[in-house]
């Protein structure tokens, strides 16, 4: 476990920002204490200091999974967010899109969200900007790409793609084996 | 028991009842119509023109010859046929009652299956019969039964009709039939749809009706008789060649477990309590293919009538349980989004704020978005029980020695809001998978995850406010869920899992923190009921560290053992708790909370328990912080371990501890499994020290340096947080070594 190079922080914090734009600095200055982010096994993991400390006791090898799992940098060096972060890209997401009940199920088997399924979507929102996906009760129930921006979206046909599926909750039953 | 059918019966009702069947429908259209004219105030008013165009032409047709025998009837009849009718319309009614009575005889059945077998006693001729096929024969004779009178009932007056009527027959079917379509539509539900294995299963019965009647006779004379006679010696082994069916022993365990109760009064004489309950055993064994190892240890457990009622209960299922997580949602909400769903659900007891039960559901509950989503967790009702024990506080640090898969952890966590920190730790990395993903999903954030062997924890780090312990098994308890247990577990198993058990445990109270503000608690639980793997365990633990024994704060639950055949345990063990699948509908459960107390020891155990605990420090202090310098390590971590000896010994070899320990054990060995335990046990401490003297070949510095380390520990007890003052401490501890 070690803290993230400069090049790491760049790559994640660029791949943040899609999603929660300038909010990113709520996470790292925090009210309640101070969070960092460290890089072990190729992933990258967000914890308060009180836990690393404790974490710095374990064996590198015998270490699992410590605090919350943000996502993991590829073999190319790119960063991948995994659906873990969800919990901290909802509350400070700034583009939003619901979808309706028929359309929850289809998302969360790892398909698009088609234009019939659309609920609502934030105003303004801009072509391959990140935006969190939720259910009309309000549950997040992952994040993807705008395909479209929201005019374009108002005259398109039914069956076209308005957002670009990247992560779901389903992937905790379906990829429970490479969270971490 | 009850009426045979008659065959013949039987015949004359087969085909006819399909003919007629054919034709009630006709007057059952035309009634329909009528009924429809009669309430057109629900339509619309088109929708009324409509309706009254469409059946006007056939109501015409159909009401006129529908009114004529009505008419047609002479005054006679009409006194025969109209009550009759009503009668049957009165009847039918009560037929539906009956048929509802019936369907709750079979849950009253299904649930009480000796009950099944009483009455189904008559049935079984055949050696291995499922029990199921057995109920379902047994149901369906009942009904025919029930039909049989209604039938009569019927027909003798269907026939007095006839015969009043004669020409005229033609022409009064359409009322009689309706009447007897109503009974035809009962006995199709009823019946109906098993004709032909109704008309199979007579046939069967026929043939099985002489044997039946005579084992009917035979059985009421064994109750006139009221007196159960035990098989000799030769009937047992003919029977071990012929095995007997599964009724014939259900019925045997029946009337030896009433012996049993009432020995004095119901006894054969010159045989004693010991032939029948071996008889007992290995019907038992027969009836409900459990090993004859697990058989005797429940026997020991629980007293006759409750064994039953246990062996019972794992045949069946416990009730699907969630658990909410309070950290995403509420109980209230998450209630109303799951019966929105189609769940059927209702809160699990009294005794848990975010339990729910699960009736049944028509969304698989385990891949619902609210599940996806984090809102709740599929968690047995008894694990939730440890958790409640444990009580951890906001703030504090816990372990949880091994987590898989996470329900225990993430409800810690939901306890503690999500504030201080969690250790999961589970030995088996691929079972590590599931704690990581619940811990994600249930937004659990302050968890550390690792992959230790539980008994090298100690080592890792310690300190901790609370730990929970929830120690491999043998499974005794949860039967319902893996029924391979019944067969595939023996003294060795269960030994091996209980030497485990205490190794883990000793490890869980070395990684407790005596001093700390909040806690020094620990939970130690198993789904287990043998008394090996719980009370034997905890007992152990008692006398080797420094912990009490404290009420564990759950209401309810038996009191565990203070002693066990032979074994006398502490007597603070009432207050741990054992929970099992009969009495509490849960899956079976033993709960233990532990307190470690600091130094405040009463003075005839203080020296010993003193010294382990400085035994237990000198081995944090001595591995915590650094790996680098292991060879002093080591060989200053020995003599510790070996100050477990008295101090009246002179040399403080670690040869000398397994001596100790069988001088304890010859206290209360005698039993042969547990001085096979302790032998072994034995044989792994000698192995151990031998290590350690070949290891260090110091051993004469061990004393002085045990000496040493008493002297400091009273002051050290309250260093053994933060890794500062680890390191502080064995800079002290070195330069001792060195001195010397």
């Amino acid at each position: 476990m070690r803290p993230l190079t400069d090049e790491e922080t760049k790559t994640m914090f660029e791949k943040l920002s899609k999603y929660i734009g300038e909010n990113i600095k709520l996470l790292v200055d925090r009210p309640d204490g101070g969070y960092c982010f460290r890089l072990h096994n190729d992933r990258v993991y967000y914890m308060s200091e009180k836990i690393l400390k404790l974490a710095t006791n374990v064996a590198r090898d015998k270490l699992v999974s410590v605090g919350t799992c943000f996502g993991k940098f590829t073999k190319t060096g790119k960063f991948r967010l995994h659906i873990t972060a969800l919990d901290f890209l909802a509350p400070y997401a700034k583009f939003k899109v619901w979808v309706k009940p028929g359309t929850e199920q289809s998302f969360l088997y790892g398909n698009h969200v088609l234009k019939s399924g659309l609920g609502r979507i934030t105003e303004n929102t801009a072509q391959y900007q990140g935006v969190v996906v939720y259910s009309m009760a309000d549950v997040p129930l992952g994040f993807g790409v705008a395909a479209k921006t929201t005019q374009e979206c108002r005259r398109m046909d039914p069956m076209a793609i308005v957002v670009f599926h990247q992560a779901d909750v389903g992937e905790f039953i379906r990829n429970e084996d490479t969270l971490t | 028991m009850g009426r045979k059918l008659d065959p013949t019966n039987q015949v004359k009702r087969g085909p006819g009842r399909k003919s007629r069947k054919q034709k009630g429908a006709e007057t059952e259209l035309s009634k329909f119509i009528t009924a429809e004219e009669s309430e057109p105030k629900r339509l619309t008013s088109r929708a009324r023109k409509r309706a009254v165009k469409r059946a006007q032409d056939p109501k015409k047709t159909k009401d006129v010859p529908q009114q004529k025998p009505l008419k047609g009837f002479t005054d006679e009849n009409k006194d025969w046929l109209k009550p009759a009718k009503r009668k049957r319309k009165i009847d039918t009614p009560e037929s539906d009652d009956d048929s509802d009575e019936m369907w709750e005889h079979e849950d009253d059945e299904e649930e009480d299956v000796e009950k099944v077998e009483a009455l189904g006693k008559k049935q079984g001729k055949k050696a291995v019969v499922a029990k199921m096929a057995e109920k379902e024969e047994e149901e369906e004779e009942d009904d025919e039964e029930d039909e049989d009178m209604v039938d009569d009932y019927g027909a003798a007056e269907e026939s007095s009709g006839e015969e009043a009527e004669g020409g005229s027959d033609e022409e009064l079917l359409p009322i009689e039939r309706a009447a007897k379509k109503e009974k035809n539509i009962m006995e199709a539900m009823g019946v109906g749809s098993d004709d032909d294995e109704d008309s199979e299963d007579e046939e069967a019965g026929k043939s099985d009706d002489g044997d039946a009647d005579e084992e009917d006779a035979l059985l009421t004379n064994i109750e006139e008789m009221d007196k159960f006679r035990l098989p000799g010696a030769e009937e047992r082994a003919k029977e071990s060649v012929i095995p007997l069916d599964l009724q014939t022993i259900h019925h045997r365990i029946k009337e030896n477990v009433d012996v049993l109760t009432n020995f004095a009064t119901k006894r054969e004489e010159g045989k004693d309590r010991a032939e029948y309950i071996s008889l007992l055993r290995s019907d038992l064994c027969t009836y409900y293919s459990y090993n004859d190892f697990l058989m005797e240890k429940l026997m020991d457990i629980f007293p006759v009538s409750e064994l039953i009622d246990f062996l019972e209960a794992n045949e069946i299922h416990r009730p699907v349980t969630i658990r909410t997580n309070t950290l995403k949602t509420r109980r209230r909400d998450l209630a109303q989004a799951l019966i929105n769903r189609g769940v059927n659900l209702d809160p699990l007891g009294k005794w848990s704020k975010v339990g729910l039960i699960i009736f049944d559901s028509s969304v698989p509950i385990g891949a619902t978005p609210e599940y996806l989503a984090g809102h709740y967790m599929l968690q047995g009702a008894s694990s939730l029980l440890p958790v409640m024990a444990l009580s951890p506080q906001e703030g504090e640090c816990v372990l949880d020695m091994s987590s898989a898969p996470g329900g225990k952890t993430t409800y810690i966590a939901q306890l503690m809001r999500n504030t201080g920190t969690i250790v999961a730790n589970d030995a088996n990395a691929e079972r590590l998978k599931s704690v990581v993903g619940n811990i994600h999903r249930l937004g659990v954030t302050n968890a550390v995850i690792c992959n230790y062997d539980g008994r090298q924890f100690p080592k890792v780090m310690g300190g901790f406010d609370r730990v929970l312990l929830d120690a491999p098994c043998s499974g005794t308890g949860v039967i319902a869920k893996d029924p391979a247990v019944k067969t595939s577990k023996d003294e060795a198993d269960i030994l091996r899992s209980a030497h485990l058990q205490k190794e883990l445990l000793l490890s869980a109270i070395d990684s407790v923190n005596a001093d700390s503000a909040t806690g020094g608690y620990l939970i130690y639980c198993t789904c287990s009921i043998m008394v090996e793997e719980n009370e034997w365990v905890v007992d152990y633990a008692l006398k080797k560290r420094n912990v009490k024994l404290v009420p564990t704060g759950l209401d309810f639950g038996t009191e565990g053992f203070t002693r066990f055949k032979e074994r006398r345990f502490h007597p603070s063990l009432r207050l741990t708790r054992r929970f099992y699948p009969h009495s509490h509908n849960m899956d079976g459960f033993f709960v233990a909370k532990l307190k470690k107390f600091s130094n405040s020891v009463p003075a005839t155990e203080m020296e010993q328990d003193e010294e382990e605990t400085v035994t237990s420090e000198s081995v944090a202090v001595a591995s915590g912080p650094d790996k680098k310098p292991s060879k002093n390590e080591t060989s200053k971590k020995i003599p510790g371990k070996a100050g477990v000896s008295p101090k009246g010994q002179t040399n403080g070899t670690g040869a000398k501890k397994p001596e100790n320990i069988q001088a304890k054990g010859q206290k209360d060995k005698p039993t042969g499994p547990k001085k096979a335990k302790m032998a072994k046990m034995d044989g792994k401490n000698a192995k151990e020290g031998e290590a350690n003297a070949s290891e260090s070949g110091k051993t004469e510095l061990s004393k002085n340096e045990k000496k040493h380390e008493k002297k400091k520990s009273p002051m050290k007890k309250k260093k053994r947080l933060g890794k500062n003052k680890f390191n502080k401490l064995k800079k002290v501890l070195q330069k001792g070594w060195i001195g010397e």
